[in-house]
């Protein structure tokens, strides 16, 4: 009983570590930058006063000392406050709050095809002719920009076929193609993790102890090879996300979408700097949950692992 | 099949670097060159891949784009190599407690895309081509260090390296002789994959607008500005991206091979 | 009814025979031994009888009966029928044999889920106490790396029994385990067979042999060489084949004529921890010119303390005390790991002469002067350490350890992975380069046979402790502390 609560009072401890790092690191990323960040913020166009300028760092906030904008930083962080866009005029986390759903809708039915699809590969393209097809068309996805499947898709299902709209977020139809192509890149790796899995697992002596016990290669995969397959996939489940996340953006500005990546990338343009940070502190607390999420999931699918090894870094052999 | 495939995938790559240091053999238009009667042209005898809006040439855009969008790949891996492994072998022979801690941070990067590390990079220091380069090249970082740390760190322990020290070699020497080209052998497989990884976030990046602006060409740029219109103009979107495709396969195709036979040999 | 009636059996790769013409039977409550090297084609033989050869391999019989069923054309899907059912499989080392992944009680469970049979919790218990598996209640659901390798291999066993087999084939089913575990899993093992099943119990070890089979069939590439019951081919083998093996596991004890020579090294009290203490309190003389013998199970400490000695692990505590500088080399107990595989042998070598001193230009040639000396052909200086068997490795290993000139060679586990007769020429050559180098040795092993037949002096270890020592012949005849009667009961 204790070995557990220590366990999870150090998770607690590793959550909080990383996401005052992510703060730090986001606070102090827009300290150091080239350049006032007021005049940064403002454009290299803005014709303005040092008083306005004065006056907008007052308002800010960004003249009192640097430690007193720190605590206050962490302080407001621990209350939800992100802060305060000061070129939309609206609290940061309304301006990710609103774009918030459209992006969730999109990852999570990406997500989903992404297991149909990479589940199928593993199991029924395991030998032969259908086994070679999958593995090119993995080799293809995964050397292929996100962006451009999204444009070859579009122009083949959309404007040659039409049997999708070409843009908007109105129907759900309009959901179909983004996350198609949102999915295909995570169900390419999820598929080859998996099915690398599957087979290593059948290459060790249980798979023959199995096979001995007058098994067939049916319940072999389903009770056995399928759930080592899993336990190696699991390990990948942080860089997958992130993966959606990423593409989210991409494919959000291929099929002219709302969302996260809308709120992104006018932030990153226009230089809006406390939108910037507050993006940053949301991907740092997704990948915070995910992590628990997989730390507390993993143990119950591969008992040999202690409590050892947080936030472990996915095998590298596997990402490509 | 898998030897022909080696061969072809070399073949490309050495057709996109001749595309990068003479684009001029592969190109015969200029691709600045605007000629506004000539625009939107569908693939054709004069123009082998068509003309964009403004009536440039889309192979020579291509073939011009090679140096930028190929290179910057290839720059970014060749540096992140070099500081990852500076980085990461110092953490192989430091004190326990520093390198746990560098380890930790480096497994929390490690943890996102590289083009999601590149993209929050990039948010913070701006947009603009040396950016995307600079970013690309830190969101590569993680992965060499904690390849060369981890080799570094096996391999001092090794018992091929304990048993050469036994026989009485100096610790330098068997480090050298043992450990260090041990370290290279890998981190080079591991550079040949990621060149595809560090050219797919750059294209990313460019897609976006946040890259080089125009009209300099760049793959992930001439995507973007075929988007609007895709349904009449198919091949101002169509040729970038597979160039962009088929190179990271050549990329990967030679990467996965090189670690196929230098795990065979240490097998 | 024959449990097993096999005439015939021929087993092939493409066109290259790798079993022929094999033929043999098994009654019920018989244990029946299949003995030979590695690559004679006993585990390909076992699997015929399963239906589960690998991939590319095809066999043919003329008659292949498995417990009354005609298996000889068996499509797979009859296989899948008598396997588990009629006949079941115990292989080598549980830990990799058993799912890692799933519970004990559901591994000794699935047979009978897979062939219908009602699998209750009771059955399971009882199948496990059946197998003498301690605390059964509780082990049901440990997973196998909870558990130690005597008890996981009782489980594999368990599970072997679940469906009620008649045969049961154990490949190599004890090779992984400790001498004293061994000998319980071997007496199991003739349980089963005396309540009525069949066993076919496959090993290259013919002293486990001894105590679990009544008959033994020795192969020999690919063919039968000589079959018979255990006392007969033990006591008179009449192949050469049969006779090399006998003599190989049954090791002539060394006549030690130098029974006396001045001390070497004086340990004294010496202990070393790790995370858990590893070597406590050792005292003892390493004399010169002999052959000290540390034996021990797994996690006893001897290789610790072999380490100590050649200086690459310090005690914590206690002395080690050389009376004279003395230049100690290692031969690791892998050799496969102690080469770098990037390298060739060769230079592998040369990169030791140089380390000892010798000149760039006579390296080459000492190199290949020290291949010579350990039977090696010059041509294996230029492949990599991959591409050579396992007894060239072992003496390659040697080979490096001598470029030193050492005067004392510490040996760890040297050959614990060998064919018996491979075993046998390179205990020679030790024996032979004792002599003509005059080393002192300090060799390192789980096995007692082996000890037995190399020390003059040995030190027996459990758990870090050095519980007796002394001259091997005193030690053998006269054992005093209860752990060397086990490790000598094990052994007979």
């Amino acid at each position: 009983m204790s070995r557990a609560l220590i366990r999870s009072a150090g998770i607690l401890v590793s959550v909080v570590i990383v996401l005052w790092g992510a703060a730090t690191l986001a606070f102090l990323a827009f300290r150091i930058i080239p350049g006032d960040a007021v005049s940064v913020m403002l454009g290299p166009q803005a014709q303005v006063s040092e008083e306005v300028k004065d006056g907008i760092r007052a308002e800010l906030g960004l003249d009192r000392p640097p430690l007193v904008q720190y605590l206050s930083y962490l302080g407001g962080l621990l209350h939800g406050d992100l802060g305060r866009s000061y070129q939309l005029r609206m609290p940061v986390t309304e301006v990710i709050g609103r774009q918030l759903g459209p992006t969730v809708q999109l990852t999570a039915l990406a997500l989903l095809i992404a297991l149909v699809l990479a589940l199928a590969a593993a199991l029924f393209a395991r030998r032969g002719f259908a086994r070679g097809v999958v593995v090119a068309a993995e080799l293809i996805v995964l050397s292929s920009p996100v962006f451009w499947i999204g444009l070859l898709l579009l122009a083949v299902f959309a404007f040659t076929l039409g049997w999708f709209p070409v843009a908007g977020s109105r129907t759900p139809a309009t959901l179909v193609l983004p996350a198609v192509t949102l999915a295909l890149p995570v169900a390419a790796l999820i598929g080859q993790v998996l099915r690398d899995g599957i087979d290593a697992a059948e290459r060790q002596p249980f798979a023959e102890t199995v096979r001995a016990r007058g098994a067939t290669p049916a319940r072999l995969v389903l009770r056995h090879s399928l759930r080592h397959g899993a336990a190696s996939a699991l390990t990948l489940t942080a860089y997958l996300v992130g993966s959606l996340l990423g593409g989210a953006v991409l494919v959000e500005t291929v099929f002219a979408r709302p969302g996260l990546g809308r709120v992104t990338l006018a932030a990153i343009v226009n230089r809006d700097l406390p939108v910037v940070a507050g993006i940053i502190m949301l991907s740092a607390l997704v990948f915070v949950i995910v992590n628990v999420l997989v730390e507390l999931l993993h143990p119950l699918i591969d008992p040999r692992l202690g409590a050892s090894g947080r936030f472990e870094a996915p095998a590298i052999g596997e990402r490509r | 099949m898998k030897a022909a495939g080696l061969w072809i995938a070399g073949l490309y790559l050495a057709l996109v670097a001749l595309a990068a240091f003479a684009p001029d053999l592969l190109a015969t238009h200029d691709p600045l060159q605007t000629d506004v009667r000539a625009a939107l042209q569908p693939p054709s005898g004069e123009h082998l891949f068509g003309t964009d809006q403004s009536g440039r040439d889309v192979l020579a855009r291509v073939v011009h784009g090679a140096a930028r969008s190929a290179g910057i790949g290839l720059l970014a891996t060749a540096l992140a190599l070099v500081a990852g492994l500076a980085v990461g072998a110092l953490s192989g022979i430091a004190p326990r407690w520093a390198d746990a801690v560098l380890m930790r941070v480096t497994d929390i990067l490690l943890a996102f895309p590289e083009f999601l590390v590149a993209l929050i990079v990039v948010a913070v220091l701006g947009p603009g081509g040396a950016n995307v380069a600079i970013a690309v090249t830190i969101a590569a970082v993680p992965v060499y260090i904690r390849l060369a740390r981890t080799q570094t760190r096996t391999l001092r322990v090794a018992e091929h390296v304990e048993a050469a020290r036994i026989l009485g070699v100096g610790r330098m020497r068997a480090f050298i002789r043992h450990v260090v080209p041990g370290v290279l052998g890998s981190l080079s497989v591991l550079a040949t994959i990621g060149i595809g990884s560090a050219i797919l976030a750059a294209a990313g990046l460019s897609f976006l607008g946040l890259g080089p602006a125009e009209p300099q060409p760049e793959w992930g740029l001439m995507l973007a500005g075929g988007r609007n219109v895709l349904g009449q103009a198919w091949w101002i979107s169509v040729f970038p991206g597979l160039a962009i495709t088929l190179t990271v396969i050549s990329a990967t195709v030679l990467g996965r091979a090189l670690r196929a036979r230098m795990e065979g040999r240490a097998a | 009814m024959t449990a097993v009636d096999v005439q015939g059996l021929r087993i092939a790769f493409g066109d290259r025979a790798v079993v022929d013409d094999v033929s043999f039977t098994v009654e019920p409550g018989e244990c029946v031994a299949i003995v030979g090297e590695s690559g004679a084609g006993k585990s390909l033989t076992a699997r015929a009888l399963l239906g589960l050869l690998p991939g590319g391999a095809s066999a043919t019989t003329e008659r292949l009966l498995v417990a009354g069923t005609d298996a000889a054309r068996l499509g797979e899907s009859g296989w899948r029928a008598l396997r588990g059912r009629r006949i079941a499989l115990v292989a080598q080392d549980a830990l990799a044999a058993l799912d890692p992944l799933r519970r004990i009680g559901r591994e000794v469970a699935e047979p009978m889920e897979i062939h219908g049979l009602r699998a209750d919790g009771g059955r399971v218990l009882e199948l496990l106490e059946s197998v003498s598996m301690p605390d059964a209640e509780r082990r049901v659901r440990s997973r196998p790396h909870e558990l130690s390798g005597g008890l996981r291999q009782r489980a594999l066993i368990a599970s072997a029994l679940a469906a009620d087999p008649e045969v049961i084939v154990a490949d190599e089913a004890t090779t992984a385990l400790d001498a004293t575990v061994q000998a319980r899993i071997l007496d199991l093992l003739r349980g089963i067979a005396d309540s009525g099943r069949a066993v076919v119990f496959i090993s290259h070890d013919f002293a486990a042999v001894r105590r679990v089979a009544d008959r033994v069939i020795v192969m020999q590439a690919g063919r039968i060489v000589e079959q018979g019951s255990v006392d007969e081919v033990m006591r008179s083998p009449r192949s050469d084949h049969a006779r090399e093996l006998v003599t190989a596991s049954t090791p002539v004890p060394r006549s030690s004529a130098l029974a006396s020579g001045a001390p070497l090294l004086r340990a004294a009290d010496v202990s070393k921890s790790f995370d858990r203490p590893a070597v406590v309190g050792a005292s003892f003389v390493l004399r010169a010119g002999s052959t000290l013998g540390v034996v021990g199970e797994s996690g006893s400490g001897k290789t610790t303390l072999a380490r100590m000695i050649v200086g690459v692990q310090h005690p914590d505590s206690g002395a080690l005390e050389w009376i004279s500088p003395q230049r100690v080399q290692l031969v690791h107990q892998n050799p496969l790991g102690a080469f770098d595989p990037r390298w060739t042998i060769g230079r592998s070598l040369r990169e030791a002469l140089q380390a000892a001193g010798v000149s760039r230009a006579s390296r080459a040639a000492r190199a290949l002067e020290l291949l010579a000396e350990v039977g090696l052909d010059r041509a294996l200086a230029r492949r990599r350490p991959h591409e050579l068997s396992g007894g060239q490795r072992q003496r390659a290993a040697i080979a490096r350890a001598l470029a030193a000139d050492p005067q004392v060679l510490v040996l760890d586990e040297p050959v614990s992975a060998l064919d018996p007769t491979v075993r046998q020429r390179v205990l020679d050559l030790l024996s032979r380069l004792q002599r003509e180098r005059a080393l002192t040795m300090v060799f390192v092993s789980h096995d007692l046979a082996v000890i037995a037949a190399v020390s003059d002096d040995v030190l027996v270890m459990q758990d870090g402790v050095i519980v007796e020592q002394g001259a091997v012949a005193d030690v053998f005849a006269d054992p005093r502390h209860p752990f060397t009667r086990e490790l000598l009961a094990a052994g007979r």
